[in-house]
């Protein structure tokens, strides 16, 4: 089932439409509701390799619906330390759970102060409505 | 900006909450609930597709059916009236202008139904043939179910005009392009609302050209302007069993020389055996390029078509596509990906 609109108020965004759930030094990555709704059903990901690194507002792999291609932009610098094996597999899951189980990787923060420049969860939605 | 132009359900489209997009001049639906939902509709149940878009040329008159004859490939008299057939309009170099349906009403009397996108090249090349496309609106419905849930019959490629289907007076073809059984409804521009409606209360599946693209995609239909153009002919795309070669028409000396001294390149079907969906314009790296791809909701794998050279066009070949940068392994299969089982 495609998930409800929504923007958790404990993520940080990126105007591409990306989110950042940030713990420490570690940060969970993934595309947001509105992201995955404008695509819609998404059938393929492509993910960076585990190791690489992710430059802030760079594309750091793929997301694809039947129709359409759309670049991941990271909104963080950092290392990979993980891929969602379970995206791969099942890529639908981006659309069923964009926030939760639709995360797209974990990164080790390369620069912590990165963070302050994302939006927070009223600034994303006032770009939305713009 | 040119404006798109809008068919008659247009408003119905928007109601329904269909994502519109620009597609041939018109604005038009692309998905509905979902592309996925909307194919699995189609190859297990029925959906409805509005192709009001599409083009209608009337030739009549005496002469006609030599007329017909002498600038389309397939031999129409192969097919009596109340039969429809598919053929193809050609260049002088025998590359392909457009592909179209002929309706055969009488031995003098065809409606051709051509792509949205070409009607005005059609038009060109067959200047004797007058365009009605304002006077049609259609819908396709297609699916195991389709017949049944409107209570009609109609064998494929024949039509009947003027019958009643749902209280709507129409042109019934078994006619389509998605691999199902089903059938086509030609109506009168102001009936389509009425007759959209009646064919939604009957349980029928409201479907985009998403789904259109992928459930003709499984099946191998060519879509013009990707997979055929004026710069491929029928022996590279496969489409010689739609061409005379015994009679004479536009471009049959290039085609009979190319049927006796093959092609540079074929037009083959491939499954991706890596990760990735193959896209129009991907270059194969053997030698080659992808005009259609997508991912096969049938087959949940990437699936397309492209143009190969001859050497590497046998099934089974293994080829590679340049999947932006990344090279991804596929290989070649026999045409078509889907084939319907009969009930």
């Amino acid at each position: 089932m495609a998930a409800e609109e929504s923007y958790p108020e404990d993520l940080r965004y990126h105007p591409e439409h990306d989110w950042a759930r940030v713990e420490g030094d570690l940060a969970t990555l993934g595309i947001t509701w509105y992201a995955q709704e404008a695509l819609g059903e998404i059938v393929h990901y492509e993910p960076p390799e585990e190791g690489s690194s992710l430059a802030k507002d760079e594309s750091y792999g793929e997301v694809e619906s039947v129709k359409a291609v759309s670049d991941v932009v990271s909104p963080l610098s950092g290392e990979v330390v993980e891929v969602n094996a379970k995206v791969v597999e099942e890529p639908e899951t981006v659309n069923d759970d964009p926030y939760g189980e639709g995360w797209l990787v974990r990164v080790r923060l390369t620069d912590a102060a990165e963070v302050d420049e994302l939006l927070d969860v009223a600034a994303y939605r006032k770009l939305l409505e713009q | 900006m040119q404006t798109l132009r809008r068919t008659p359900l247009f408003e119905r489209h928007a109601a329904l909450g269909a994502r519109l997009v620009p597609f041939a001049g018109w604005e038009m639906p692309v998905q509905y609930a979902g592309i996925g939902e909307e194919h699995r509709a189609v190859r297990t149940k029925a959906g409805v597709f509005d192709v009001s878009h599409m083009g209608q040329l009337r030739l009549a008159g005496e002469g006609a059916r030599e007329y017909v004859q002498a600038r389309l490939t397939n031999d129409v008299d192969r097919i009596d009236g109340g039969h429809a057939q598919y053929t193809l309009l050609t260049n002088k170099e025998g590359g392909i202008v457009d592909d179209l349906i002929a309706y055969r009403r009488a031995d003098d009397d065809y409606l051709l139904v051509v792509n949205a996108s070409n009607v005005a090249a059609d038009h060109a090349a067959l200047p004797e043939t007058q365009d009605v496309s304002e006077e049609w609106a259609f819908l396709a419905v297609q699916g195991p179910d389709a017949l049944e849930l409107l209570g009609i019959e109609v064998e494929p490629f024949t039509f009947r005009e003027d019958a009643d289907v749902l209280g709507v007076r129409c042109l019934v073809a078994g006619t389509g392009y998605t691999g199902e059984r089903g059938c086509e409804l030609g109506c009168a521009p102001e009936d389509a609302g009425r007759l959209w409606d009646a064919v939604l209360a009957r349980g029928v599946t409201p479907c985009g050209l998403g789904a259109r693209d992928t459930l003709r995609l499984e099946v191998c239909y060519p879509l013009h302007g990707n997979d055929i153009s004026p710069e491929r002919t029928p022996i590279e795309a496969g489409l010689g069993w739609a061409c005379d070669l015994e009679k004479d028409f536009t471009g049959v000396e290039a085609l009979r020389r190319q049927k006796e001294e093959g092609t540079d390149q074929k037009l083959v079907a491939f499954v991706m055996e890596a990760p990735g969906i193959p896209r129009t314009g991907m270059t194969i790296e053997e030698g080659g390029e992808v005009t259609s791809g997508t991912q096969s909701p049938l087959l949940a794998r990437g699936i397309g078509l492209g143009y190969v050279d001859t050497a590497h066009a046998a099934p089974e070949t293994p080829i590679t596509i340049d999947v932006r940068g990344r090279p991804r392994r596929a290989r070649i299969v026999p045409k078509p990906f889907y084939k319907r089982e009969e009930r």
